[in-house]
């Protein structure tokens, strides 16, 4: 295998692994709630600030991944408690426009709080790549890769072997027999919430070191996170990662290969092509219509 | 009784008070301080407030204060104009500093020359003042200026076939384009021309395909923001021998932070601002720049940018052409505008003229290279 | 609208109100997609660009009269809408929101990578219209274009809201299945408003880009199609009126803000997110319920 398709996989890999995370986090959210979370974007953002500017302010690197991962976690909670909750009642249109808002006024915070400075964080175990077949690798990578793996099993142990992720699957596939049951739908909302929004702050903390953060990559992010989710079919969590890292290598190959200067459009092309032809998306099975 | 003569001699007081003062000289600005672009208008906006606040302690320009009506216009042009439309109109300005993007410069152009507003614009791209238009005047080195400058210095290393690699944002596609225009007047092949996109986080699968394309002597990366340390660092992830040059939209200490060790040897043209201190004294630039750097990051705590740097020519010019024309009337300012000559500013010496609105020549760039993470002269004479 | 040039005091305010004019036809038409009929679209801002572009490269580089090369621009968007929209249309709920998503940042982002053609990120400079002769510019005038124009919108919407048409349309909104079932052809409604709002949004854009004399692709932007069906849902789906109201307010508010600087991003945020959670159809149906509801009140 060529060097250069061996990097251009590589580089795939990499951004795709990004993409896989943050998708995991809408999957999450979709899975109890049926809302599209457009602040997602902002999670991932908050968790790379806040780690950055920890550090810079002395605390050691996994102290600070830590707090940043329950800053975020915490802005999570806030927002369902504060914006979605009250809403809960309103068209789906309506709960997108509100966390829409909602990763407006995160971003305006961030740049008020902290400032509009683009951050570094240190890489976890060091910056020098490691070399494959004649192409290269960073160990960060390998991180963001092996966090999403490990997430993706924490997810599957979660929902299917522990009684609070049976509650929540059981809200996801018909929410008013798990009320007739017992089942607290807002606390399954808020949990949600808070394990998405701790997921993509760690997300964010595992990309800084290979991409910086500063107030507004939330956006791109959010927005290729969202392409993912959709590519893999909403709603699955595996899904949502096949469709992160296919996302990523789609981009990584139009750009070694056919023209960087339209990779993504390439990407997005092939994304509608999938949506109109596989309309349920890589995993296969989407959400049941009530007439 | 004796209430109301009161209230009288308050009120014609009060009257009279507002009379004696003298009308403000009001510039108006609009700046991207939030946004794609707050990286130049962040700076571009301390630096104004910081020095209308210095002038007016000094006395005022004219002996009249100074009002600056500042507007975020976020790096949309749409939202440009529509600043510039009230800056004219409602807070009817003598002149105009600002339009940090080329996207909002053009889009006020149209507006400052039907109103006959002297305007400053403090964008790169030099379309900006070629074809010259009446009013419109810049302060920032253009883009084809920095390609001239890389590639006359690529080619005293003996490179002639050069890689391009720039982004998707207007600064790197306008760059880009103009490199490639003045790559065969200038001696050297483009060979390779590869874009990433805004946000993107990873670029090796484009330097991969220049590593791989024959005879590669020399890289340049056009762009700003995040996208240039990205590409820094996946340069020498990759190992790839050839120099690498950036343009001068990363010219600031952020760059070489961000970029890290992978930054050492990078070359890149930028106003001799950025190496203030180790100016000879005998430099021409040496006072105004030494200045400003002190004036400024003792205010704000903060790194100088060439950008700041920029909307401190632009002011200063504007003011001075003010004092020289003893008149804020807008047609004499902007012959004074059009006059002026030898003005040392942080950015060089400026000689404007009918044809020439920036009025900086090749020299006013200084060749730079980073060695252990900090800027030197790459020619001290230069 | 004719008693507001008496409370207009300069050229500013009327660009603000042409602005808001332009923003609130494109809102009418994305209303009778996403209120009426149901349909989520967060990529409009595509055929607004794509309008604007079209009109502006035909005049500019083809030498078209801009007299002709607007109208050109819209039935090019239309056609396209219609082509793009047979596939798309069939995908439901998200889905649909993605694939419109996708489609809004291929056209910005083509918009933006080919430079030769549109100027690339820095935009292009655009003609004025000249129709027989004269020039149409000046503030005023074109107030007066833009709303005429509104007008005409607003009365083309009522209209086919209360047609057989319109009843169909939101038989779709209620339960497409039902609606099936009951003879609807779902697919040539949906179609339908699809094309007729990608079409007025095209003719707003043109119109924009002869008035400003500019055009940037960020006009076809992602954020710039959420401003716009923030701006219908905000006024209220499913009401005409709301349209307009919502981007009247949505168009004015920023140029409010422009004193506030830093605090500006926030309090958008903050305002989009307290208005959505306390008036969750939007603002005008809110009022109007309570104004029926206060008429109600025994006395």
């Amino acid at each position: 295998m060529s060097a250069q398709l061996l990097q251009s996989l590589f580089s795939g890999l990499t951004v795709g692994a990004i993409y896989a995370l943050v998708a995991l986090g809408f999957a999450i959210i979709y899975n109890a709630s049926r809302i599209i979370n457009f602040a997602q974007g902002e999670f991932v953002m908050i968790g790379g600030m806040a780690a950055a500017v920890f550090v810079d302010a002395g605390l050691p690197l996994p102290l600070s991944i830590v707090a940043a991962v329950g800053l975020g976690m915490l802005v999570g909670l806030l927002l369902e408690k504060l914006a979605v909750e009250p809403a809960r009642g309103a068209p789906v249109v309506t709960l997108i426009i509100i966390t829409i808002g909602a990763s407006i006024l995160l971003r305006g915070l961030a740049a008020l709080v902290w400032d509009k400075k683009i951050r570094p964080l240190p890489a976890f175990s060091g910056e020098a790549p490691l070399m494959i077949g004649g192409a290269t690798l960073l160990p960060q990578t390998l991180w963001v890769l092996g966090t999403t793996l490990a997430a993706v099993a924490a997810l599957w142990w979660f929902f299917n072997r522990t009684l609070s992720g049976k509650a929540m699957l059981a809200v996801s596939h018909n929410r008013l027999a798990a009320q007739l049951v017992g089942i607290s739908v807002r606390r399954v909302l808020l949990v949600s919430f808070g394990l998405s929004a701790a997921l993509g702050a760690l997300a964010g903390a595992l990309i800084a070191p290979i991409s910086f953060t500063a107030w507004d990559v939330g956006v791109m992010l959010g927005l290729k996170g969202f392409a993912a989710a959709m590519l893999g079919g909403i709603g699955s969590g595996p899904g949502a990662v096949a469709g992160g890292l296919a996302l990523g290598l789609i981009e990584a190959l139009g750009a070694g290969y056919l023209s960087s200067a339209y990779k993504d459009v390439f990407a997005f092309v092939v994304l509608l092509a999938a949506l109109v032809f596989l309309p349920n998306g890589l995993a296969g099975h989407g959400p049941a219509e009530r007439v | 009784m004796a209430y109301r003569s009161l209230w009288a001699i308050a009120a014609l007081t009060l009257a009279f008070g507002a009379g004696a003062q003298p009308e403000p000289i009001r510039i108006g600005a609009f700046l991207s301080v939030t946004g794609p672009a707050a990286f130049l208008g962040d700076p571009e906006q301390k630096t104004l407030e910081l020095y209308v606040e210095k002038v007016n302690a000094a006395g005022g320009v004219l002996g009249r204060k100074i009002q600056l009506y500042a507007y975020d216009s976020a790096g949309d042009a749409e939202k440009a104009r529509a600043y510039v439309k009230r800056l004219i109109e409602q807070d009817k300005v003598d002149a105009l500093v600002g339009g940090s993007t080329t996207g909002e410069t053009m889009a006020a152009v149209p507006l400052a020359e039907a109103a006959g507003v002297p305007f400053i614009s403090l964008a790169g791209a030099v379309v900006i003042v070629e074809p010259v238009k009446k009013w419109v005047f810049k302060t920032p080195h253009t883009d084809r200026m920095a390609c001239e400058k890389i590639f006359t210095d690529m080619r005293g290393r003996g490179a002639t076939r050069v890689a391009l690699i720039s982004g998707a944002g207007g600064f790197d596609r306008s760059m880009r384009a103009e490199c490639l225009k003045v790559a065969a007047s200038a001696g050297v092949q483009i060979v390779a021309d590869e874009s990433y996109g805004a946000g993107d986080s990873d670029m090796t699968a484009q330097l991969a395909k220049i590593k791989a394309t024959p005879g590669v002597q020399a890289v340049l990366n056009a762009g700003f923001g995040q996208g240039p340390a990205i590409v820094t660092r996946n340069y020498r992830q990759l190992a790839i021998g050839a120099p690498l040059y950036q343009s001068h939209g990363v010219a600031s200490k952020q760059f070489v932070k961000l970029a890290g060790d992978s930054a050492e040897g990078v070359r890149l043209p930028a106003a001799a601002l950025l190496v203030a201190d180790s100016l000879p004294d005998a430099d021409a630039q040496k006072k105004v720049v030494a200045t400003y750097k002190r004036d400024y990051e003792a205010r704000f705590k903060q790194e100088v940018s060439t950008f700041g740097g920029h909307a401190y020519d632009g002011l200063m010019i504007v003011l001075d052409a003010m004092r020289r024309a003893g008149t804020t009337d807008k047609g004499r300012v902007r012959d004074a505008i059009e006059a002026t000559r030898g003005y040392v500013g942080t950015g060089g010496v400026v000689n404007m003229s009918a044809q020439d609105h920036m009025g900086l020549d090749l020299t006013a760039f200084r060749m730079l290279e980073v060695r252990s993470g900090d800027w030197k002269l790459v020619d001290p004479r230069n | 609208m004719a008693a507001a040039p008496l409370a207009l005091p300069n050229n500013y305010t009327y660009e603000v109100a042409i602005l808001v004019g332009l923003n609130a036809v494109v809102c009418v038409g994305l209303n009778l997609l996403v209120g009426y009929a149901g349909q989520i679209s967060l990529g409009h801002a595509g055929f607004f660009g794509l309008g604007a572009y079209a009109s502006a490269i035909l005049a500019a580089r083809y030498g078209w009269p801009p007299a002709l090369s607007l109208p050109a621009a819209v039935a090019g968007v239309a056609v396209l809408a219609w082509l793009v929209g047979r596939p798309i249309l069939r995908l439901r709920g998200h889905y649909l929101a993605m694939a419109t998503l996708g489609l809004g940042i291929i056209v910005s982002q083509v918009l933006a990578t080919e430079d030769r053609i549109t100027g690339g990120p820095d935009g292009m400079t655009v003609v004025p219209i000249a129709v027989f002769g004269i020039t149409l510019s000046g503030e005023r005038l074109w107030y007066w274009i833009v709303g005429t124009l509104l007008i005409a919108t607003v009365w083309l919407a009522q209209n086919l809201i209360d047609s057989p048409r319109g009843r169909a349309l939101r038989a779709l909104h209620g339960a497409e299945i039902a609606a099936a079932a009951a003879g609807i052809d779902a697919a040539r409604h949906k179609l339908g408003a699809f094309v007729l709002s990608a079409a007025l949004a095209a003719l707003a854009g043109a119109l924009t880009a002869h008035y400003s004399g500019f055009i940037t692709p960020s006009k076809a932007s992602f954020l710039h199609s959420i401003e716009l069906v923030t701006m219908v849902v905000f006024g209220g789906m499913a009401s005409t009126f709301g349209a307009v109201v919502g981007a009247a307010v949505l168009t004015t508010l920023p140029q409010l803000l422009a004193g506030f600087k830093d605090y500006e991003l926030v309090t958008l945020g903050a305002l989009m997110m307290l208005t959505m959670i306390f008036m969750p159809r939007g603002l005008v149906p809110t009022l109007e319920k309570a104004l029926d509801a206060a008429r109600r009140k025994p006395r």
